[in-house]
């Protein structure tokens, strides 16, 4: 009894430096160990929380990994096909303009099979926000390649490495949206270091404010880790993903709103 | 309020008729025959007099995608295409299926398979009327005859649609599309302002949060979610089957026949009884459900029946499933958008029926 008491004494408001984020759900992750999607949704719920959006919020699932993301987040959600997240929110978004509307979606869901739909939505300069995971492989599907699976790098449908000559080149979906008029906000983040973290916060907090302005799609890509599809430890998998993917994949913005930039 | 008269394609009314019954959105793709649709709502702007949104979706399939979206969110909206953008928009007719949202499909459809043919055709009857995606799963069919069934049916097609949370497609035709007939029209209907209770539309404090999917990886649970549609469908049969007779009560023989083929043949039964030939038409006006209880009636009364559709023998079989072998029933049916004359109605029944 008096160790419980010792640890109450403890828990004191002005000890406490982390607590549990309110708009996220007690469900367990479906998530692997260390990989970097429950930071990302993590993030995603404080910044609703901490802007007062949860009662303005539609979320808008994908097919991948994040399928299940409607169980982990405490707001109100619609799964959509493979691929089609972002016609599905621009139907949301239409009909709710006033709402806080995204969409969270891996590279195969956002840069293969729908691909069009990122590209006209974005091009449409849809108001909602696109949040994109790029580990560069299916993860749900058991690692194989992804439209965004780098030069060489292994997977199960890429065995040898990737070999552009007959596969083809990987894409880069966030260059490509960031020449598009419709986009307003256009980032490259990680989340594998809490510096990094801290960084992802602060383009989603603006993704946000920018949101209310009416004024084009926010699209932010978080590089991220894979150690089960890359079957590396969490730790080799964030080293692996600094030297290989963020070459390829350069942090930081890659459009900001031109009243910014002066 | 008194309704207004017009003459109009069928194809206009079904775009006026989504204005007045106060339809929320819009979300198409242009296709042959059905482009009217689309381009008479971008004429009327109704965004600035209703406030229902339109937009010309990238594709048919993005298109059905935005309709998932407006319909989780409890609005009233609406696709409409043809036969080849149908197919595309399976996999989101399915999705919408599986999810319980209310929704309004139009396919004025043309001949097929493939790119086919940019006429009139009704063989897309199995796709409509059997699931068309994956899954189990029923969307409720309403098969317009007449401008003035393609206006009606989108307000019902909306009614039934939110009183069963299930998708309701308008299966029309290039002819009935692109003719032009009189029409009466509601007068405009407000847009509703009813937020149903599990419509997506952020979550307050006072409620837990609402989620729209139609994924359930738990087996059992997504069987005892089978056995809730099937419910809903049985319901369905039970209280929604509209049809219409024509000269049935002395009928020795009975045509079947919907949209199109159904006003070809109407002709042909005059014809027949010219000749002396007690012929009937039923006309079924849901495809899902079907009549085929009257139908099966009709099998204690009838010496035969015959299936007019413009396709190869799709309806048939459920006129068949309804007759139960009581009756012979055959098929008959001009295709590659080729519409059936009442004379080639009259000489087949003859051949295949009478055998004379």
């Amino acid at each position: 009894m008096a160790e419980i008491t010792g640890i109450k004494e403890i828990i004191r408001p002005e000890n406490l430096v982390y607590k549990r984020t309110k708009v996220m759900t007690d469900s367990i992750l479906s998530y692997c160990p260390g990989c970097g999607h429950g930071t990302a949704h993590r993030i995603l719920a404080e910044i609703i929380d901490e802007e007062g959006l949860q009662s303005e919020t539609i979320g808008v699932s994908p097919v991948g990994c994040a399928v299940l993301m409607y169980n982990f987040l405490d707001i109100d959600c619609q799964e959509a096909a493979h691929g089609r997240a972002p016609a599905v929110a621009t139907g949301i978004k239409r009909l709710l303009p006033d709402k806080f509307v995204f969409t969270y979606q891996g590279d195969g869901d956002l840069a293969a099979i729908g691909t069009a739909e990122t590209i006209h939505t974005c091009n449409r300069g849809e108001n909602i926000l696109m949040i994109f995971i790029n580990n560069g492989i299916y993860g749900m599907t058991g690692g194989q390649m992804a439209p965004t699976t780098i030069p060489g790098m292994r997977s199960s449908t890429s065995p040898y490495g990737r070999d552009v000559k007959i596969m083809g080149n990987p894409l880069k979906m966030t260059d490509i949206v960031a020449t598009l008029p419709g986009t307003y906000y256009v980032t490259r983040q990680s989340v594998h270091t809490p510096a990094n973290v801290r960084k992802t916060k602060k383009a989603m907090r603006k993704a946000v404010q920018y949101q209310k302005l009416n004024r084009g799609t926010c699209f932010i890509e978080i590089v991220s880790n894979c150690p089960s599809g890359w079957k590396m430890t969490p730790v080799e998998s964030n080293k692996w993903m600094e030297e290989n993917m963020f070459p390829y994949y350069p942090l930081g913005d890659l459009k900001i709103p031109a009243e910014e930039s002066v | 309020m008194e309704r207004e008269l017009r003459l109009m394609k069928g194809n206009e009314a079904v775009a006026e008729a989504a204005i007045r019954a106060g339809a929320d959105g819009y979300f198409g793709y242009p296709i042959t025959p059905q482009s009217e649709i689309l381009e008479y709502l971008m004429e009327a702007r109704p965004y600035q007099t209703t406030g229902m949104v339109v937009l010309q979706a990238e594709s048919e399939i993005a298109a059905i995608n935005m309709v998932y979206g407006g319909a989780a969110c409890g609005k009233r909206v609406m696709t409409t295409s043809s036969s080849p953008g149908i197919s595309l928009k399976q996999e989101g007719i399915t999705y919408i299926a599986g999810a319980e949202l209310p929704c309004l499909i139009v396919n004025v459809v043309r001949g097929g398979p493939g790119l086919g043919t940019i006429q009139p055709a009704q063989s897309d009857y199995f796709q409509a009327v059997k699931g068309g995606g994956h899954g189990d799963y029923h969307l409720i069919v309403l098969a317009p005859a007449s401008v003035q069934e393609m206006a009606d049916f989108v307000g019902l097609g909306f009614d039934l649609a939110f009183r069963y949370r299930n998708p309701v497609m308008i299966l029309s035709d290039g002819a009935i599309g692109q003719m032009m007939e009189k029409v009466y029209l509601s007068p405009q209907k407000e847009r509703s302002k009813e937020v149903p209770e599990w419509a997506t539309t952020g979550k307050p404090p006072t409620r837990e949060r609402n989620i729209i999917t139609s994924l359930d990886l738990d087996p059992r649970a997504q069987e005892v979610f089978n056995q809730k549609l099937i419910a809903k469908y049985d319901e369905i049969r039970e209280k929604e089957v509209r049809y219409e007779e024509f000269q049935c009560q002395d009928a020795e023989y009975l045509l079947v026949a919907y949209g199109t083929s159904a006003r070809v043949c109407q002709k042909s039964v005059q014809l027949a009884r010219a000749e002396g030939l007690r012929v009937g038409l039923l006309r079924p006006i849901t495809l899902f459900p079907f009549p085929t209880v009257r139908i099966r009636e009709l099998a204690d009364q009838v010496k035969g029946m015959m299936s007019v559709e413009m396709s190869a023998g799709q309806m048939v079989e459920d006129v068949m499933l309804a007759a139960n072998g009581k009756v012979p029933v055959v098929h008959f049916g001009r295709m590659g958008g080729i519409v059936t004359t009442p004379d080639e109605v009259v000489e087949n029944l003859k051949s295949k029926i009478l055998r004379v």
